[in-house]
Order: structure tokens, then C-alpha cells, then sequence
């Protein structure tokens, strides 16, 4: 044997799994939600989309080029940022705040602080804050152009949004079909209640997140909703707080960002029941209908914490040496 | 019973576990490292010139921790000098020219006792004397391990499970020579005076499993387990912990819960000692990895250079990336194959080239938290040694780490998480004892 040999350190074998698949998955698990935006609401979903996803990719390719890093934009992460932003947001916005909230995602939230596994808060959620300083343009929604659930003779006169309804004590005027198919105003990723449902079960199954966060996180919010229902039966109530806002995206696709929650089990409990309670919390007292971006983003705060309170129990911790 | 972690990878072990273990014909020039166990280096008894016999003593040491190591043939000593090792260190080594005669030397004899006779120093003696190390691959001195288990011990496991991938050396030993480790074990077991003896073989080995099963009559105290199949379940700790539920404290021995766990080559080995008086002085060898010709199980001599194993497997197929002694969870790199095969090494293993894996920045996706087996948070280790915080590290368990590699085989960010563990381990220790060095200094 002439040739020269590898020398490395053990392990030599690899399950195989990268970031960039990670991430490959969370646009996979989007995209159906992303279809029937685009089949509700028009072209226009999909081109907001678009300029999210493509400016959040330019800037982070401009950042690290400028800064001379390699490039990482192949990871995908900055993509999934865009496009969560895109799903925090209606689909009438004027264009130019997709971007301005990119690059405060991708450039201020993300590479300030050393880029992917660096930032301590969701770049999209923070991004979104960060965007209502316009906030006339973020809470005009769009009632879908196109409402297939006529078809199917259900009830679609909408008017305010189905959180405005509950925050003000009543239950919302479409019907829970309604809003589990996505026939009401809101963002574009607050609409398909079922799709996203769906992507959050495929993620789940290709094990790329795991069940604490989001079972933590609604099962916290239907608790507290069953308990104290402030129109309606209590059951009918918890399922309009379940279907409504940006619960369902919060809970299977925001709260379980890797680099913003905690590690172990336990910690994604008790983060995905902070998340719950301050999303009841905020929106039964806050002045704002919705609270689970504002939650998301507290908790984030915490993961450092909550990773140090729960580290895993050492293996033969507890036990003594007899020699 | 199941360890909390672990990892199910690809086996890769049938290649070799239908081949029957096929005797390697020794070479002309054998080269026996004086170091092939934890612990001191043995030292040479012979010079170069003398004429040694098969199974002769021909290295020993008065330290503590130590074994001894034997001629593997016989034949003349030709030299004594540093010779590249698996270790990838250069190490003291015996080169012994063949006389292609295999003369026994005279003090081989079986031992004249009856088993059921054997005293528990008698049976220490007996390891100590055949050079027996822990031979699935850690190589701590089995005299040594029976010693401190004498008296402790309530729990006695033989260990089968062979989990690393590729290897098939001890598969084949249970199928081929199952009633052997049988009489080892139940040896350990009446010098332990337990009343049975219980060998641990994973599930993905159901012939062994019966090939075991099929004389268990002859050993009353003896008993077969198929454990669940799962990646580190050989690890001394963790089937401790998957047969009795108990955990060995952290920077504990297996005594200290109890239990005393032997490898079933080890076993073996005791009865090859036992019956025939030879010492360790061969092994079976896997050679796989998908990169070599024909794979096969060699019975190799102790001291065969790693060239002759592959040239007898018909050499490399496709371009070789690696070269490992043992499995590729923990084996090691070699780079120069004139190292020898030595008493620990279960598997050569020739991987294809990959394409490197550059590493990426650690995204905290856990994968490593749920995949440790010693309940640690890799990424946080990760972290602290990174910021140089060698005490932080030792405070998030940095020693306990068992180097299985779980957690880089799972971190999706590639990160050599092992060697930055080991690097960390090493200061560890050596700041430690400058500290009580410092300490003592001071009194």
C-alpha cells in the first residue's frame, strides 16, 4: 500500500445526518402551507414568499462576504428564516418590509452574533417584533380571495380576525371547519390550521423535532383555555384558541428552532410550558390579541437557564466508590 | 433493562459473520511489542540472538499493573528495538525470526488440577502467567481485574455483545468455539464461588445465542441473555447497567457494583491456559471495511504485521481512506501497517475513501444529549473546553466520558466531538496531578 492513509480521531462512521437536511426538511413540512396561501389568497402569497426568502439569502451571502467567512447560505437556515418571516406576515404587506425584516433577521439577530448557533433569540420572531414598528402593515389581513369552504356550504363572512373575536370576549364568526382549512384573515402561515398540522407530524416523524415543545405548548394552552373558557362550552372555546393566530406555527415550527430552545427532554417541557402560559397570559391581559410570538421570544430568553437547571441525570451519578 | 442513549448503526457485520475463522499461516518475522495492555511495558528476558519456543516467556515486568507477553512461534530473536504499533506510537518490540517449526516450549503443560480444584490464586496465577488481557479490545490485565473483584462481587457476566460494527471475531469464537468459553466462564464462576455465570450476547447474534444454548447442559451454573441490540450495550458500564439495572459510579470499577465482566475470548483464553498450559500467543483477527478484497476472520500469531493480513484477504479493493485497528465507533487510524497485530486487536478494518465531512457550527439540536450513554451533554463539554474551561468541563463530566462516539455520530454539524473529549480528558488528568504535585509542594 503506496498511497497515504486518513489519521483521524474515532468515530469513523457517520449516521449521516446534516444541517442542511435538517433544514431541508422545515421548508418540506412548509410548503403544502405555502400552496394553499398562495390557492387562498392569491399569487401574492407566493411572491412575498419569494422576496422574504431571496433577501434573507442575499443578505446573509452579502454579510459573510463582505466580513470574508465562508459562505453558509447552503445550509439552508437563512431560507428558513425567510420563510417563517413570510409566514408571519399578511399577504397584502407592501414588499420592501420582507426585506427590511430579513435583514434585521438575518443581520442583526443571526450574524452579529456569529451566524447560525450563535443568536439567542428567533430570527424570524425577532424580526417580526422588529416590524411592528409598522405595524398598520402587519395587522391589515387580507380575507382570502378564493374561499373553497363556500363550496362545501360552510359559513366564511369574515371580519375581524378570529383572535380580535376571542380577545374580545366572543367566539369568533367562522366556523372551527373554517378554521382548520384556513378560510379566515390572518397571515399567511396563520391560515391552515390542518396543513400545518400536517408538516408538524411529518417533521415529527422524520424525527428532525421531537414531541416535548409542541405537546408542552398547546397541551399548556388547552389546559388553560378548558379551564377558564371566556365564551362558548369550554371545548369549543380551547379549539378556537388552538386553531387561532400563529399557535400551531409557534408550536411545531417556531418554539422548536434547535438553536433557541433548550437541549435535553425535560428542558423542551418546560419551555413549551413558558410558551403556553404566556401566550394565554398575553392573550387574555395583553394589549396586543396575539401573544405566541411574544412568548416564544421570552422563552428564548430562558433557554440558557433552563439547559443549566435541567442537564441530564449522569450516568452512576449518586452512587459511591467502595475502593 | 436498557441503558439510557446509545446509537443503532449500520452493522456492516455480514460480510465476515458467515466466514469461519481461517488460520493465518505466520510470517517469517514476527514483531512482539513489550506494550500491548493497560499499563506498564513489559520488559524483555530475551537478547537478540537467543533461540526462543512457542508460548516461551519473553517479556515480563515487576510493576503493579502489567502483563507478560510470549513467544508466538518458535525461532531466534533478531532484534530488540522501537517498531511502529497500533497505538501509532513507536514501542520496545521483540522481532522474532521464524523457524516455520512451532516447537512447544517445555514449561507448556496443562495445569494438573481438577477445575472443580482450582483455587481463586491459583486461577489468578493462571491469567497472569498466559498474558491474559481484556481481549475485546480494552486489554486491561485480566490477573489484575480477578484480583480486585475477589470478595466484591455478587453479579458475573461474560460478555458476548461485540457491538461495534463490522466485527465478527468474537461471533465467530461463540459459534465455533462455544463449549471453550463455556469452561472459561464456569471456571471464573466456582473461583468466584457464584453460583452462575450469565453470558451477554446481543440479539442480532441468534446462532450464537444457540450455539451457546446447545451446552449450557454440561454447565449447570451457566445461562445465556440475548440482550436488545444497540450500540454501546458491549461497553463494560452499560451492560452492567442492561442485565442488573445498576450503574457503576462515575470513576468507579464494575466491582464497586458488584458485578466483574469478562470478555468471552477472555473466557477463552482461560481454558486454552487451563487445558493446554499455552499462553495468549494468537487471536482471531476480523478483516473487513469495504475497502479489502475478500473480508475474512484470520487466526493471526500475536506480531503479524498488518500487511500480511491484507495481502492475505487479496488486498486492498477500491481505494482504502482508512485504516482501523478494532471497530470504527472506537478503533484507531493506522498509518504504516508494518504495526503488528497485538493482543487486543479484534478487527482490521480498510474503509473506502469519503469524501471529509468539514465541520460546521454545533446548531444545539440535541441529537447528542439524547444519544449520550453516560447521560452527558456533549455540546456543553463541547462548549466550555472551546472557551478553555478545562474545570467546567470536569464539572459537566467531561471524565465519565467513555469515547463510544455516540454523539458524533449522530451531530449533524460533524463536529470531532471524541478527540476534542479526549484532548480535554488528557489536560484533565495532567492539570490534576500538578495541582497536588503544587500541593504537596507547599506542605
Amino acid at each position: 500500500m503506496d498511497q497515504m492513509l486518513t489519521v483521524s480521531s474515532s468515530p469513523h462512521l457517520h449516521g449521516g445526518e446534516r444541517t442542511h437536511n435538517l433544514m431541508l426538511d422545515v421548508l418540506v413540512a412548509l410548503t403544502p402551507t405555502l400552496l394553499l396561501s398562495s390557492y387562498l389568497f392569491g399569487y401574492r402569497a407566493l411572491l412575498v414568499a419569494a422576496v422574504s426568502v431571496g433577501s434573507a439569502v442575499l443578505f446573509e451571502y452579502l454579510y459573510r462576504k463582505l466580513m470574508k467567512k465562508e459562505n453558509t447560505i447552503a445550509d439552508l437556515s437563512a431560507a428558513v428564516t425567510g420563510l417563517l418571516l413570510a409566514f408571519n406576515l399578511p399577504v397584502n404587506i407592501p414588499l420592501w418590509i420582507p426585506v427590511v425584516g430579513s435583514f434585521f433577521a438575518v443581520v442583526v439577530v443571526k450574524q452579529l452574533f456569529g451566524g447560525l448557533g450563535c443568536n439567542f433569540v428567533n430570527p424570524a420572531l425577532a424580526a417580526r417584533v422588529f416590524l411592528f414598528s409598522w405595524s398598520v402593515h402587519l395587522t391589515t389581513f387580507a380575507r382570502p380571495a378564493l374561499d373553497f369552504t363556500q363550496y362545501l356550504g360552510a359559513d366564511a363572512v369574515t371580519s375581524a380576525t378570529p383572535l380580535a373575536s376571542l380577545k374580545a370576549g366572543a367566539l369568533p364568526s367562522e366556523s372551527l371547519f373554517s378554521m382548520l382549512m384556513g378560510a379566515r384573515g390572518g397571515c399567511m402561515g396563520e391560515t391552515a390550521a390542518l396543513l400545518l398540522l400536517a408538516g408538524g407530524l411529518f417533521l415529527l416523524i422524520r424525527g428532525t423535532i421531537t414531541w416535548q415543545i409542541p405537546v408542552s405548548f398547546l397541551g399548556t394552552v388547552a389546559v388553560l383555555s378548558l379551564l377558564f373558557p371566556a365564551a362558548g362550552s369550554p371545548v369549543e372555546y380551547m379549539l378556537y384558541e388552538l386553531l387561532s393566530g400563529g399557535l400551531i406555527l409557534g408550536a411545531f415550527f417556531m418554539a422548536t428552532d434547535y438553536v433557541t430552545s433548550p437541549v435535553t427532554g425535560k428542558g423542551k417541557l418546560l419551555f413549551g410550558l413558558g410558551c403556553g402560559l404566556l401566550t394565554v397570559f398575553i392573550r387574555r391581559f395583553g394589549g396586543y390579541p396575539e401573544g405566541v410570538s411574544f412568548s416564544i421570544l421570552i422563552m428564548n430568553l430562558l433557554v440558557w437557564f433552563i439547559d443549566k437547571a435541567t442537564l441530564p441525570r449522569r450516568f452512576g451519578k449518586g452512587g459511591k466508590r467502595s475502593v | 433493562m436498557r441503558f439510557h442513549g446509545g446509537i443503532h448503526p449500520d452493522y456492516h457485520k455480514g460480510a465476515t459473520s458467515g466466514k469461519k475463522v481461517e488460520p493465518l499461516p505466520p510470517p517469517e518475522l514476527l514483531y512482539v511489542p513489550v506494550s500491548q495492555h493497560i499499563g506498564a511495558p513489559a520488559e524483555p528476558l530475551v537478547a537478540p540472538g537467543d533461540k526462543v519456543a512457542l508460548g516461551q516467556l519473553i517479556a515480563k515486568s515487576e510493576a503493579q499493573l502489567t502483563a507478560r507477553i510470549h513467544a508466538p512461534v518458535s525461532g531466534t530473536v533478531r532484534e530488540i528495538a522501537p517498531h511502529p504499533h497500533p497505538s501509532g506510537r513507536r514501542v520496545q518490540t521483540i522481532v522474532i525470526e521464524n523457524d516455520g517449526l512451532d516447537t512447544v516450549n517445555d514449561e507448556v503443560r496443562p495445569c494438573p488440577k481438577r477445575p472443580e480444584d482450582l483455587t481463586f490464586d491459583e486461577l489468578v496465577a493462571l491469567a497472569r502467567d498466559a498474558g491474559i488481557v481484556g481481549m475485546g479490545g480494552a486489554g486491561f490485565p485480566a490477573h489484575i481485574k480477578l484480583a480486585s473483584a475477589r470478595g466484591k462481587i455478587d453479579t458475573l457476566l461474560i460478555n458476548g455483545a461485540e457491538c461495534e460494527p463490522y466485527l465478527t471475531a468474537d461471533h465467530r469464537l461463540m459459534l465455533e468455539a462455544p463449549e471453550s468459553i463455556l469452561f472459561g466462564a464456569d471456571l471464573l464462576r466456582r473461583c468466584f464461588e457464584m453460583e452462575r455465570v450469565q453470558i451477554c450476547v446481543e440479539d442480532n447474534k441468534p446462532d450464537a445465542v444457540a450455539a451457546l444454548q446447545a451446552h449450557l447442559a454440561d454447565f449447570p451454573g451457566a445461562e445465556v441473555i440475548a440482550l436488545p441490540s444497540k450500540y454501546p450495550q458491549g461497553s463494560e458500564k452499560h451492560i452492567i447497567k442492561a442485565v442488573t439495572g445498576r450503574e457503576v459510579p462515575s470513576g468507579a470499577l464494575p466491582a464497586d457494583a458488584r458485578c466483574a465482566v469478562f470478555n468471552v475470548d477472555t473466557c477463552a483464553s482461560l481454558t486454552r491456559a487451563f487445558r493446554k498450559g499455552l499462553p495468549v500467543h494468537k487471536r482471531i483477527v476480523t478483516v473487513s471495511g469495504g475497502a479489502v478484497a475478500q473480508p475474512k476472520n484470520l487466526l493471526c500469531r500475536i506480531g503479524t504485521p498488518f500487511s500480511e493480513l491484507v495481502a492475505f484477504c487479496g488486498g486492498e479493493q477500491g481505494p482504502v481512506g482508512k485504516v482501523l485497528m478494532g471497530g470504527p465507533m472506537m478503533g484507531a487510524c493506522q498509518f504504516d501497517l508494518a504495526a503488528p497485530v497485538i493482543k487486543t486487536t479484534s478487527g482490521l478494518l480498510l474503509l473506502p475513501e469519503e469524501k471529509p465531512r468539514p465541520e460546521t457550527h454545533c446548531i444545539r439540536c440535541g441529537r447528542c444529549v439524547r444519544a449520550c450513554p453516560m447521560g452527558l451533554a456533549p455540546l456543553h463539554l463541547k462548549r466550555s473546553l472551546d472557551c478553555g474551561e478545562l474545570d467546567g468541563a470536569v464539572r459537566l463530566g467531561l471524565r465519565d466520558c467513555i469515547e463510544c462516539g455516540c454523539c458524533a455520530y449522530v451531530c449533524p454539524a460533524s463536529l470531532d466531538l471524541v478527540a476534542r473529549f479526549r484532548v480535554g480528558k488528557q489536560q484533565a488528568v495532567r492539570q490534576q496531578k500538578e495541582r497536588e504535585a503544587a500541593a504537596s509542594a507547599e506542605k
